[in-house]
């Protein structure tokens, strides 16, 4: 029996891959940016995250000053309000539109089938969470602080002279401003959080949604003793604290509430990093 | 280079690749040839880390995949299901997966012209045929300039034209010296690209041949011959590159290595009568199913003897 020879002659040597070459933290978070802006749904998104909180608020606003000028008595609801508080009336509005982008940036790679080559290109994985939290916590933070401040500066020039009035140099004010773009900045992370744990666009926002705004419905069916112990450390309620001006005696103070948005922050991404790492993709 | 050592994936009770052994060798085509269902597509998750194996490992020029600094230099890999988020341009998909290795863009730009995107490199790519979509993955793959090439089923569901430009494709990725391991359940896709075959069924490999030896195996260039002295025709034919077998007893021996004509001749000369002479031909197609006809997840059994 003959030997059979390999008739292929020598290989001519393959290029050698550029040396440069390397994944790096710095290049994910570049890649995350990228992605994110590359999608219509974040051009359509943020835009109406911007436009529910400074146009709720400003209508607030203009609502309120009609009202106090009408002579007729306050609607109860508007009672305690001041330029600060009318300002930020469009907050849990923004929160939807934010979380839900946050959700849909990590989902969507999972509907998509996008995952795939995220991970084939960063098979460390762990660096894609990281850098796409960041990325969209950043931009929620500047939406939000923008949006705010926009809603503020409006608000707080229609109801100069009226009991509401309230200024950007008062105790606080900056402040609690910083606060509610912290507190949306926290809900992107958590957003994009719930998306990379649940892997799907439905269950996030369900879950995101259901957290934020049903919840703290729910605590009415606790007994008191338990509701006032619990209530406060829920992540709406203590995100809520962050950027109050007023504490009462049942929330926490904007410190305290800061640090438990964190923890709960902290809990949806170590939920996301584990499922991320442990589970096929 | 890449290795499997004992690889094996469980999803619950059902194995998909069964300890799993096999090597694909630089600057070769190899074949990874399977009925549907025969853990090809998971073999290939699992050699870019996207499935963690059960038990066993495979790498990727020595070490996992997921070990390497540029992932996307050491295999580009084409998957079998679609990877990309229809809501993104070619271009930017390609863009998104360059930055986080430092590809430059002209290499991205070189990428769009080699799969002949430029077209519709700015076009959502959820808008793309099933052969654009191929060729995207196939650009994305290319990205790194890898020195292996991984492909799943690239030529399922393509059109002639896209057939052929993937087999021109591997051949040339082939020639300038890369290794290419692409999957196919279709052995006449196979045979015309590859050196190397790797044949699986229901997650085992059932062969780690070539294509040649694949043939000879299932008697692809036998002759057989008959004659009433079969022990002093086999003196006859005897050679340094011919094979003869024969039971005992039997008038017919199975010759390899010789034509049906050369036997003929040499019988002749010795004044030997021959009573059959007969070239065995079996195509790749026969010798693929013969080793598969066990491992096919649904085999389809002919109805015999159900009348009425």
């Amino acid at each position: 029996m003959s030997t059979i020879t390999e008739t292929r002659s020598t290989p001519t040597p393959p290029p050698t891959a550029a040396p440069e070459l390397k994944v790096t933290g710095r290049r994910v978070l570049r890649s995350e940016w990228a992605k994110l802006w590359s999608l219509r749904s974040t051009w359509i998104t943020l835009p109406l995250g911007l436009l529910f909180l400074f146009a709720v608020g400003i209508i607030a606003a203009l609502r309120y000053r009609s009202m106090s000028g009408s002579g007729q008595p306050m609607d109860p609801d508007f009672v305690d309000a001041t330029a600060y508080s009318l300002a930020l009336f469009g907050l849990p509005f923004a929160l939807i539109a934010l979380g839900v982008l946050g959700v849909l940036t990590t989902s969507g790679e999972y509907t998509t089938g996008m995952i795939r080559s995220t991970l084939a290109a960063v098979p460390r994985r762990l660096p894609v969470l990281w850098s796409k939290a960041a990325v969209y916590g950043v931009i929620a933070f500047i939406v939000a602080i923008a949006g705010a401040a926009v809603a503020f500066a409006v608000s707080s020039a229609t109801l100069s002279g009226t009991a509401a009035a309230v200024s950007l140099s008062d105790d606080g004010v900056v402040r609690g401003l910083l606060g509610a773009g912290i507190y949306l900045g926290l809900v992107g992370v958590i957003g994009v959080a719930l998306g990379a744990l649940l892997r799907s666009t439905a269950g996030g926002i369900s879950a995101l949604v259901g957290s934020f705004l049903l919840v703290p419905g729910l605590m009415s069916l606790l007994p008191a003793s338990w509701r006032t112990d619990i209530t406060p450390y829920l992540p709406s309620n203590a995100g809520e604290s962050i950027f109050a001006l007023q504490h009462n005696a049942g929330s926490l103070s904007a410190g305290a509430g800061l640090l438990v948005l964190l923890g709960w922050t902290a809990l949806a991404l170590g939920g996301a990093a584990y499922r991320l790492v442990r589970s096929d993709a | 280079m890449i290795e499997a050592r004992t690889l094996t994936k469980r999803y619950g009770e059902r194995v998909a690749v069964d300890a799993v052994d096999f090597t694909v060798r630089p600057g070769t085509v190899t074949g990874f040839l399977g009925p549907n269902g025969a853990g090809k597509s998971t073999t290939m998750r699992l050699i870019i880390g996207l499935d963690a194996p059960t038990a066993g490992s495979v790498t990727v020029n020595g070490r996992r995949y997921a070990r390497h600094t540029a992932p996307l230099s050491e295999v580009g890999a084409l998957l079998e299901a679609r990877s990309i988020h229809p809501g993104r341009s070619a271009f930017d998909h390609l863009m998104a997966l360059a930055y986080t290795h430092g590809v430059r863009r002209a290499r991205v730009d070189e990428v769009i012209e080699m799969t002949g995107l430029r077209a519709v490199a700015r076009k959502r790519a959820g808008a793309f045929s099933l052969g654009m979509g191929q060729r995207l993955g196939i650009a994305a793959a290319l990205l790194g300039d890898p020195q292996t090439i991984m492909l799943d089923e690239p030529v399922n569901g393509l059109d002639p034209e896209g057939v052929r430009w993937i087999r021109t494709l591997l051949t040339d990725l082939a020639t300038a010296g890369r290794t290419v391991f692409v999957s196919s359940h279709l052995m006449s896709e196979m045979a015309l690209v590859a050196d190397h075959l790797i044949i699986v069924g229901k997650g085992r490999v059932l062969a780690d041949t070539t294509v040649q030896d694949l043939v000879r195996q299932a008697g692809g260039d036998t002759v057989v011959v008959a004659s009433a002295d079969p022990a002093r025709l086999r003196q006859v034919l005897a050679g340094p590159d011919v094979e003869i077998t024969g039971r005992p007893g039997s008038e017919r021996l199975s010759v390899t290595g010789m034509s049906p004509r050369a036997i003929g001749i040499a019988a002749a000369e010795h004044g030997i009568a021959l009573f059959e002479l007969t070239a065995k031909t079996v195509s790749l197609e026969e010798a693929f199913m013969d080793l598969t006809k066990d491992a096919v997840e649904y085999q389809s059994t002919t109805p015999t003897g159900r009348a009425a």
